[in-house]
């Protein structure tokens, strides 16, 4: 059976998440390259504004509200959420406990 | 604000370069306990003019300063430097990755150990065959043995992911399942290289590159893996078949990635160790970072390619010409068609222009007397006297290993 049928998880922007303590950013004019030391593997940010986003999670009480701050739009959330899934399946963010 | 999907795409931004490398190969020294037949940098003997501890640990400086994440250590073989253990250390110290390759030699339990105790290391060991006959016969007497012997100390020490560098050559190319057992046994995780005509390579491209069957059979193989086996981007010229292989599918040559050789030269790869492709030496003025960002040879390549001889074919958007060093060292013009090209154009090429003598290494640092290692002469054939001598080594890897493409792709 193909993956592809089944529906997407999603992305949960409502609650809290940070950047692996493994993953090492390093800022670029296309946004940003991410390194994971753990899993020894390299992701893109592809642009700045996503760069934004994903520093400012681990201060922000969700993802949604890390988006928000960072200037994005109700009608780009959904480009973000899928960007910030794709970053939690290969790891480079993770789920933080709230505080 | 900018859509985060709406960008150039990664790999035209990859194309133009990046202030900083995001990973690169450095080879530590020329010294090598083997005489690998297809060594890409000719490797054997010290090189007096070798850098220093000192100097090394500059560089590591330099490294971190400009946030390059990791870098893939090879040789020669690195871990005969005194100071091997030493500068790995310095550099996981100093947010510098390591993954070095090595042909296992100083592999021992407890080197094993304190390598799987870090996750700011990783090791690749090469192997050319999954058999001792086939491996021996590239990489010399013993080295099968050898390399096994690292990889059971590796899987004891409970180091999960190591990786087996293969170089798929026309004799190995039947044992890809083999290769994937051995793997899979270990815990480790399988890594298939192309054989470049670079170093002592150049002496043995023709009798041990893959035949255009063997290249289609290795493809569908490597689409049928997928993710699962690793090729360091490799093969890209393979992308011509149709659907490309996990990775960038991208020369990164002076663009993402370059060498620095155990002498401090910058090269635009690991592949391409000759004068035509010589950036400068991390011991000039403003050292590595102003020959990345100010050399003339690192902004000609960042400048937009044209597909040359290439431009009309359809699969050019796909393959992007093939490798430059293949082509380099195989006699090809740089914007022509790579020799594999599977179009079959390459062997046209070369068809083309035989008689005229390819472009020799600019390095020989191969033993001066073969070690009592006779390899067979079916495939340690030395070239005629007018070829010069080759640089070397095929156990190497390819800097790009490892992308993944990220959100938006």
């Amino acid at each position: 059976m193909s993956t592809e049928t089944l529906p997407r998880a999603g992305f949960d922007l409502d609650r809290p998440w940070r950047l692996h303590p493994k993953v090492s950013v390093r800022p670029e004019r296309f946004g940003a390259l991410l390194y994971h030391f753990g899993t020894r593997r390299l992701s893109f940010l592809k642009s700045p504004a996503l760069l934004t986003v994903v520093r400012s999670l681990v201060d922000a009480p969700s993802a949604r509200e890390a988006c928000r701050s960072a200037g994005v739009t109700e009608a780009e959330l959904p480009a973000y959420a899928a960007a910030l899934e794709t970053l939690a399946s290969s790891q480079m963010i993770c789920a933080r406990v709230s505080s | 604000m900018t859509h985060p999907l709406g960008t150039l795409p990664l790999v035209e931004q990859f194309a133009y370069g990046l202030d900083a490398p995001i990973c690169l190969t450095w080879e530590l020294t020329y010294a090598c306990n083997l005489s690998c037949v297809h060594c890409l940098s000719s490797s054997g003997r010290r090189d007096p003019r070798e850098l220093t501890t000192a100097e090394c640990r500059a560089v590591i400086d330099e490294l971190e300063r400009m946030q390059v994440f990791y870098v893939n250590i090879g040789g020669g073989e690195p871990t005969v430097r005194p100071d091997f253990w030493d500068l790995v250390d310095y550099a996981t110290a100093h947010h510098v990755g390591v993954k070095f390759s090595t042909n296992g030699v100083k592999i021992d339990a407890a080197v094993a150990r304190r390598l799987a105790a870090s996750d700011y290391v990783d090791v690749q060991i090469s192997l050319d065959g999954a058999t001792a006959e086939v491996n021996d016969a590239v990489r010399g007497p013993g080295s099968y043995a050898t390399a096994l012997r690292a990889m059971r100390h590796l899987a004891g020490a409970g180091f999960q992911g190591f990786k087996i560098s293969v170089v798929v050559t026309r004799q190995n190319v039947s044992q890809l399942d083999d290769f994937k057992a051995i793997a899979d046994r270990f815990g480790a995780q399988l890594r298939l290289t192309r054989l470049r005509p670079s170093g002592r390579g150049a002496d043995v491209w023709d009798e041990l590159h893959p035949t255009a069957g063997q290249q289609r059979q290795l493809y569908d193989w490597l689409v049928a893996r997928g993710e699962q086996v690793l090729t360091g981007d490799s093969f890209f010229h393979l992308a011509a078949y149709g659907q490309a292989l996990p990775g960038l599918n991208l020369c990164g040559a002076g663009r993402v990635v370059c060498l620095i050789d155990p002498v401090g030269d910058v090269y635009a790869c690991p592949f391409a160790i000759h004068d035509s492709f010589l950036a400068g030496n991390v011991r000039g003025p403003g050292g590595f970072a102003t020959v990345w960002r100010e050399s003339e040879l690192f902004a000609g390549l960042r400048r937009p390619q044209t597909g040359g001889a290439c431009q009309s074919c359809s699969a050019y958007d796909s393959c992007r010409g093939g490798c430059m060093a293949a082509k380099f060292f195989t006699g090809l013009p740089l914007d022509g068609p790579d020799p594999e090209c599977v179009k079959g154009h390459g062997e046209r090429a070369l068809t083309a222009t035989a008689g005229a003598a390819p472009p020799r290494p600019s390095g020989d640092h191969s033993h001066r007397i073969r070690p009592a290692d006779p390899v067979p002469v079916s495939i340690g054939v030395r070239p005629p006297a007018g070829r010069g001598l080759p640089p070397d080594r095929a156990c190497d890897e390819n800097p790009l290993a490892g992308f993944s493409l990220g959100p938006g792709d």
